[in-house]
């Protein structure tokens, strides 16, 4: 029986521009959307930001699981903005009055608060949705290669932690079947579903430790670093580390220049010029060239 | 003579906590070269035997161990796993457990990587495990995506690429259709034979490998109980462990011949030297053809009809499947691996909808899924199922037992009464239909005799039992119809006489050594064949 579906979602060599990227490479270019997520604070541009990133997403060929992904995001993203508007006490445009909180203080719910609380979700989303695109995209054995070049304890415990997070999953979703199938129908309640989740814990303690006995007789304890790939830089690769440079550069500047200013206290202050919309267009368009050439990129 | 390649030296061990040793006073060689089959019921102590080999046992798994044993010169007491490794390539049972990385090449890459090798001989030694296993379609494939049977071909590819001088396999069979079985036994032979590579192979199924071997170690309860050639073995076996006859074997010994055959050809030669094979012996009519059967449009327990079921952005796994299953109908579903067969056993029961088509069942479908560990998740076997239901199975005496403590056999005996049912607290009632996904994997004969009985006793209470298996004995034992599914669709159809006596992967071992004659499937038919031919003395 093959898997046909699951909760999470793992890499698969498919025939796109990012994939057909070296690892290094590409972990440095979703690298570099991570910090530009972080740098940059104007709404504008993150919005921005975020349809270059699920428009990437597309063109790698796994859009679709980004946009599951981002489904996830907004459950994410929703609380963020309650709790902010509820904890904030910074905003000077109050929109509702809850009164006296005690130790709290005044319950007074700002306009700012739910601007701010926005942007830190939709920073939060963008995050949630880079990751999955390398986790997607970024070929894992080769980087645990880089690893084990490096430091071969941080390599065992990646090893160990990836090829479990797949078992564990594929274990999760079979005791789940197998318990659709009992003749009283599947266990319900919270003390059957302690009992399911004892029993995922206590088979994946049997399984890690049958991974570990693999890894014990393939020799990787005593494993020589990893010889080096003789793999020739190709027009992707350089593409990619291109557009790497160019969006870690594009959001410092617009950091230093102001462009990609914006202060949601006391009041919200969100400057817009010229410059601001061709970060933008700039940013977008860096993110996304590197798609546009599809040659070499089959498996 | 040469150095032993493996020595085993008054070895007795016991795991953390154990009451009674899993290995007692065990000694033995096996010289350089040589190919040996380790045989024994479940829990005699095969993988053990096997752990020892490799240092798992006692490095990685701990316990109480005495004695010494020599793997290529070295002592396991002082060269751990990772050092023996070297020598000595491993597969275990689960293939799940034995992937490492996400993707084949990487998987293959990494086993010599450890090893040291350089770039050009890792590319090199890949394609090469790669096309001597037949893998070389997978390379570029994620291991998430792989069949079972895929998985252990690729864990295999793992341990032999560093190629090893002595391997160690413990039932590489079990997840593998008969066809890929066969390919792997010779490819082991291969090994074998042209490198010299020591084989040590752990297996219930002894037909499938015996004809391979130079030697046959037997282990029960722990102890060395028989070691010997092929041959030296079964004479053994016929007398002192009758669980562990092969099918021919115990066909010989049921009408009177002698000595036991070791594979098909020595059967036939035989049987033909006492005039008991003649070449008219037509095999039985083929039903290689997909047959519309006529069945009674009603009281049908199980329909199917142009069933499809296909992937997003992938394969159909079924295609166009019709099939119609009448109460107290037992049915065996053969088909190679990735042929579609637990996909149709999930849609039988409703775990899965169609794309196109329709299911139609008279009642609860009651689905077996291949783990019977998956289904435990309390303390007392009591808490599983209920005391009916425990007493259907004959498991009423185990009912303050762990689950995880019983054996294999109990285990998938408990599993049957979870889904099955059999009492009040079910919700449907009794099933219609009693589907089971490869129930016999990783179990000894003694326990598929058991089950196929208590499906036998269940078919004759006017229960459907729908069985997908890749052991035509099995099936055989328990089914009286077979499909033969391949690329999502029924190609062959019809009585299990028919379909697994006429083949040669999916037939019996009785089958193919009497050429299908008779429909002969089993060694009791086959003996009672042979006993109407001869004035032989026939042991029923």
């Amino acid at each position: 029986m093959r898997p046909t579906s699951g909760m999470l979602f793992f890499y698969r060599r498919i025939a796109s521009p990012l994939h057909a990227t070296r690892a290094t490479v590409a972990a440095a270019w979703t690298g570099s959307l991570i910090a530009a997520t972080l740098i940059l604070y104007h709404p504008l541009v993150l919005f921005a930001l975020l349809l270059a990133v699920l428009a990437a997403g597309m063109g790698a060929g796994v859009g679709r699981q980004l946009a599951r992904s981002l489904r996830t995001a907004v459950i994410v993203a929703v609380p963020i903005v309650v709790v902010n508007v509820l904890v904030s006490r910074e905003g000077l445009t109050v929109f509702a009055r809850l009164g006296d909180l005690g130790p709290f203080g005044q319950g007074d719910l700002t306009l700012e608060a739910v601007v701010y609380g926005a942007l830190i979700a939709l920073k939060v989303t963008l995050l949630i949705l880079i990751t999955t695109l390398a986790g997607l995209a970024v070929d894992p054995d080769e980087l645990l290669r880089v690893f084990r070049r490096l430091s071969f304890r941080s390599a065992l415990t990646a090893t160990l932690a990836t090829r479990m997070l797949p078992v564990l999953a594929a274990d999760a979703q079979r005791l789940g079947e197998a318990q659709q199938t009992r003749s009283t129908g599947a266990p319900s309640g919270a003390r059957a579903r302690v009992a399911l989740l004892a029993a995922v814990i206590g088979g994946s303690l049997d399984r890690a430790m049958d991974v570990a006995a693999t890894l014990e007789v393939r020799g990787f304890a005593t494993a020589p670093r990893a010889p080096r790939l003789a793999r020739p830089i190709s027009r992707h690769d350089i593409a990619f580390a291109v557009s790497s440079a160019s969006i870690v550069a594009l959001a410092v500047v617009g950091l230093l220049t102001g462009a990609a200013s914006f202060s949601a206290y006391p009041r919200v202050h969100m400057p817009t010029s010229v410059g601001t919309l061709a970060l933008c267009v700039a940013l977008m368009a860096v993110v996304l060239l590197p798609f546009c050439d599809r040659r070499g990129i089959d498996p | 003579m040469s150095a032993p390649m493996l020595s085993f030296e008054r070895v007795t061990y016991s795991y953390p906590g154990a009451d009674a040793p899993a290995l007692s006073d065990v000694s033995f060689e096996i010289q350089p070269g040589e190919f040996c089959l380790l045989a024994g019921l479940s829990g005699s102590g095969k993988s053990t035997l096997l752990n020892a080999v490799s240092g798992l046992v006692p490095h990685f798994h701990g316990g109480r161990f005495a004695g010494g044993v020599t793997v290529a010169g070295l002592d396991t007491r002082e060269h751990g796993p990772a050092r023996l490794g070297a020598f000595a390539g491993a597969l275990f049972q689960d293939p799940e457990t034995q992937l490492v990385t996400s993707s084949v090449r990487a998987e293959l890459s990494l086993a010599l990587e450890t090893r040291g090798h350089g770039a050009t001989a890792v590319a090199r030694g890949v394609e090469e495990v790669a096309l001597a296993l037949g893998i070389d379609n997978l390379l570029d494939r994620s291991n998430h995506d792989l069949s079972g049977g895929e998985k252990q071909r690729v864990a295999l590819g793992a341990a032999l690429a560093g190629r090893p001088r002595i391997v160690l396999l413990d039932e590489p069979t079990s997840q593998l259709d008969p066809v890929a079985g066969d390919e792997l036994i010779g490819l082991l032979r291969r090994l074998n034979q042209e490198w010299e590579t020591t084989i040590v192979l752990a297996e219930h199924r002894l037909e499938r490998c015996l004809t391979a071997a130079d030697r046959v170690i037997a282990l029960e309860h722990g102890r060395l109980a028989c070691d010997g050639e092929p041959r030296a073995f079964l004479q053994w076996a016929a007398r002192r462990a009758p669980a562990l006859q092969t099918p021919g074997a115990k066909l010989f010994a049921l009408a009177g011949l002698d000595p036991p055959p070791v594979g098909v050809r020595q059967a036939r030669t035989t049987l033909r030297a006492h005039g008991l094979l003649t070449e008219e012996d037509a095999p039985a009519r083929a039903a290689a053809a997909a047959r519309t059967r006529r069945r009674r449009r009603r009281g049908l327990a199980l329909e199917m009809r142009g069933v499809w079921h296909e992937l997003r952005d992938g394969p159909a796994i079924l295609r166009g499947v019709t099939l119609s299953v009448e109460p107290g109908e037992s049915i065996a579903l053969m088909g190679r691996n990735g042929a579609g067969k637990s996909t149709l056993l999930r849609h039988a029961a409703g775990l899965l909808q169609p794309t196109r088509g329709r299911v139609q069942r008279a009642g609860r479908v009651a689905l077996l899924l291949q783990n019977p560990g998956d289904y435990f998740i309390h303390e007392r076997v009591a808490q599983e199922a209920s005391a009916e239901a425990l007493a259907a199975v004959g498991l009423a005496e185990m009912a303050e037992r762990n689950p995880r403590d019983l054996s294999g056999g109990e285990r998938q005996r408990l599993a049957l009464a979870i889904v099955a049912g059999d009492d009040d607290r079910s919700a449907a009632g009794p099933p219609a239909v009693l589907a089971l996904d490869e129930p016999t994997r990783g179990m000894d004969r003694e326990s598929k005799a058991e089950l196929a009985a208590e499906l036998c006793r269940r078919a004759d209470q006017g229960q459907a039992v729908i069985v997908a298996t890749h052991d035509p004995e099995f099936a055989a034992a328990c089914a009286r119809r077979a499909i033969l599914l391949a690329d999502g669709r029924v190609i062959a159809d019809g009585p299990a006489s028919e379909l697994l006596a006429g083949g040669w992967y999916f037939a019996t071992e009785t089958a193919r050594i009497l050429g299908g004659a008779g429909g002969a499937l089993l060694p009791e038919q086959g003996a009672e064949l042979l006993a109407a031919r001869a004035p032989l003395e026939v042991v029923l």
